[in-house]
């Protein structure tokens, strides 16, 4: 964000409660235009919250939501250049395809032409152009979100809002229209904000995520940063399987944990600092003994397709999920092997903003 | 085959037991409903002495005096329909965005509770030369007023005793709709007024039609109020079939008159029939 222009959507400080519960927690966030992004979080965590005070559904009780540059709290939900794909599409049921599509542009006032172009490349962008004249009751689940899809779009919004839209769908369509949705992002060049709960759909699809949980925004980068860095141990939980064990971080470099030291690449803490450890499964690689770093017992495995996934124990008692290409023998023992790279380290209660400061400390560092 | 068997004759018991359910309202059917229907229709179309005849129907169509009354009728329930849609819909409307609906509602609900007759009278009472809202225009100097036998007061009562009939079902209709309809049309751009207009009203039209059946086929044969409040300025359907009936006895025309009632009501059915496509899929 170094050249610094006016972000799309910004909120400062904005604060929600509904009665006793704290739906949003002081949230700052800065949207660029022409991206994908994602809120992500378990339900409940807040981000349908945001999403529907971006479209107006909801005011904020304090705080400030600004559409380029502009405040917006008060401006009501018909006057915002944002349009919303709802998460059960609520499809105008007495109207069929052409007259939910049209509805934007209709009331916008263009003529009959207009609309009819317009609903015409809408429903050719979503795939649906031989659909226009059916009744909404006669399309299946995926044809609906087509639909919803494209009503949303016929208003030329700036930035569209996808609430949890592909949740209902059934696995390989989920993935297809991933791509799909992916592409029309990219074709129109409009700014998305996708909601959901599945990580993995998240990775796939955004140039940035935002991972929240109770009303506060754990952590926002890109779909590497996130995965390869997580924050805290909420993030590394809930992004992919981790390996999370208690460990000291003795100087520099230097880790110690299940009882032995070992190099890593972070740096920039406390001497002695207690941290927590993230070991990603597919990192870990099973070996000998001799040449392991620890010493497990195999548990359990089941096979998932393209890797086994195998249940460990070391001596100490930690657990160890590891993806291995070959099966293993339950209860064997066996070494379990990383490299000093593999080796993530979390600070407890540490924020964004001195993580990154952090990083870049000690990787000016490297550089001298 | 074996097991086709049992099942198809499980099944025959299964109807039989379901037949055994609707027998005693079945007899009250064929008692209350199907056989007067028959006697009706019967007498209509015989002359006193039991002869079969078209005169009955002859005399009312070539009658000014039984027209103008059917007219009367129809008149007068389109306007009380209309008059009760007015108001009523705005109401359930508003109901529906309250907190207590169901409260409010039973509010709504709660005359429709006392008798008809009582009403009316309590109506009396109010629009007499000597009632509540005389004392009251007293006041100004402006009483006494003839309030009680005009067709306005006519309209007034019939309407006031047929709301909660037009409320409660376009309330229902209108508490059905998903409330994210309307949050969809206004993030597409439309204001209340318009999200009201092509979303929320033609969704609540089944309520909308359940209710104007409800007022307008009762309001064809009202015949008390026509009495008590209209003093009989107002002669509709329903006052003549009871003239016929009790006063002057002649059954035949009476009939007759119940009749074309009758054929008025079902083309009021058919008219508000919920049409909609997907009713008639499913």
């Amino acid at each position: 964000m170094s050249e610094k222009q006016v972000p799309i959507i910004a909120f400062n400080q904005v604060d929600l409660s509904f009665g006793d519960t704290h739906v949003l927690n002081n949230v700052d966030l800065e949207i660029e235009a022409g991206k994908f992004y994602t809120l992500l979080g378990p339900s409940g965590s807040g981000k349908s919250t945001i999403l529907k005070l971006i479209s107006g559904q909801l005011t904020a009780d304090s705080g400030d939501i600004s559409f380029e540059g502009q405040r917006v709290n008060d401006v009501p939900a018909e006057k915002r250049k944002v349009n919303t794909v709802f998460q059960n599409y609520a499809l105008f049921p007495n109207m069929n395809v052409f007259d939910n599509v049209a509805f934007g542009p209709t009331l916008k006032g263009m003529n009959k032409t207009e609309i009819k172009n317009k609903v015409k490349e809408m429903l050719n962008l979503v795939k649906l152009s031989d659909f226009v004249d059916r009744e909404i009751d006669e399309l299946s689940g995926g044809q609906q979100q087509r639909v919803a899809i494209a009503r949303a779009l016929a208003n030329d919004p700036e930035v569209l809002l996808l609430d949890e839209p592909l949740s209902a769908l059934d696995y390989n369509l989920r993935k297809s229209m991933q791509y799909e949705l992916r592409e029309i992002q990219q074709r129109l060049g409009i700014t998305f904000v996708f909601v959901t709960h599945d990580q993995e759909e998240a990775l796939a699809m955004s140039d940035w995520i935002f991972v929240m949980n109770d009303g506060v925004i754990q952590q926002n980068g890109s779909p590497e940063d996130i995965y390869d860095e997580p924050i805290n141990h909420f993030v590394a939980d809930f992004i992919g399987e981790s390996n999370i064990v208690d460990g000291i971080m003795k100087e520099d470099y230097v880790v110690h944990f299940v009882g032995k030291d070992f190099e890593n690449v972070d740096a920039g803490m406390r001497p002695n600092e207690r941290v927590e450890v993230v070991l990603r499964p597919e990192d870990l690689d099973l070996t000998s003994i001799e040449n392991g770093k620890l010493v497990v017992t195999i548990e359990d495995q089941s096979f998932r397709g393209d890797y086994y996934e195998i249940t460990a124990r070391d001596d100490d008692g930690n657990e160890w999920q590891v993806q291995a290409t070959n099966s293993a023998i339950i209860g064997a023992r066996v070494g379990l092997t990383f490299d000093p790279e593999d080796i993530h380290i979390m600070r407890f209660n540490e924020s964004e903003d001195d993580f990154d400061a952090r990083l870049e400390s000690y990787e000016d560092d490297d550089e001298i | 085959m074996r097991v086709w068997k049992v099942m198809r004759t499980m099944m025959k018991s299964k109807q039989q037991r379901q037949i055994f359910y609707i027998v005693p309202y079945g007899i009250w059917l064929l008692l209350f409903v199907v056989a007067p229907l028959i006697l009706m229709l019967f007498q209509s179309f015989t002359t006193a002495s039991g002869h079969f005849t078209f005169s009955n129907y002859a005399a009312y169509f070539g009658s000014g005096t039984y027209l103008r009354m059917t007219f009367n009728s129809v008149w007068y329930a389109f306007l009380i329909t209309v008059i009760t849609l007015v108001i009523s819909y705005p109401t359930a409307y508003l109901l529906n965005q309250l907190k207590q609906k169901q409260f409010w509602l039973l509010l709504v609900i709660l005359p429709t509770w006392i008798n008809l007759l009582l009403k009316t009278y309590a109506f009396i009472g109010l629009l007499s030369k000597t009632g509540t809202v005389n004392n009251f225009i007293s006041l100004w100097g402006i009483a006494p007023q003839q309030l009680l036998f005009s067709d306005w007061s006519f309209l007034l009562v019939a309407a006031y005793i047929e709301i909660p009939f037009m409320i409660l079902p376009i309330f229902n209709s209108l508490a059905e709709i998903d409330s994210r309809l309307s949050q969809a049309s206004h993030d597409l751009g439309a204001n209340k007024w318009q999200t009201l207009r092509y979303v929320i009203f033609p969704l609540s039209m089944p309520g909308v039609k359940a209710g104007i059946q409800a007022v307008f086929i009762p309001s064809l044969s009202l015949f008390m109020i026509t009495r008590l409040i209209g003093g009989n300025r107002v002669i509709t359907l329903g006052t003549a079939i009871e003239e016929h009936f009790l006063v002057t006895q002649n059954w035949q025309i009476g009939s007759t008159i119940g009749v074309v009632l009758i054929a008025a009501m079902i083309a009021t059915m058919l008219l508000t029939r919920d049409r909609t496509r997907k009713n008639l899929r499913k």
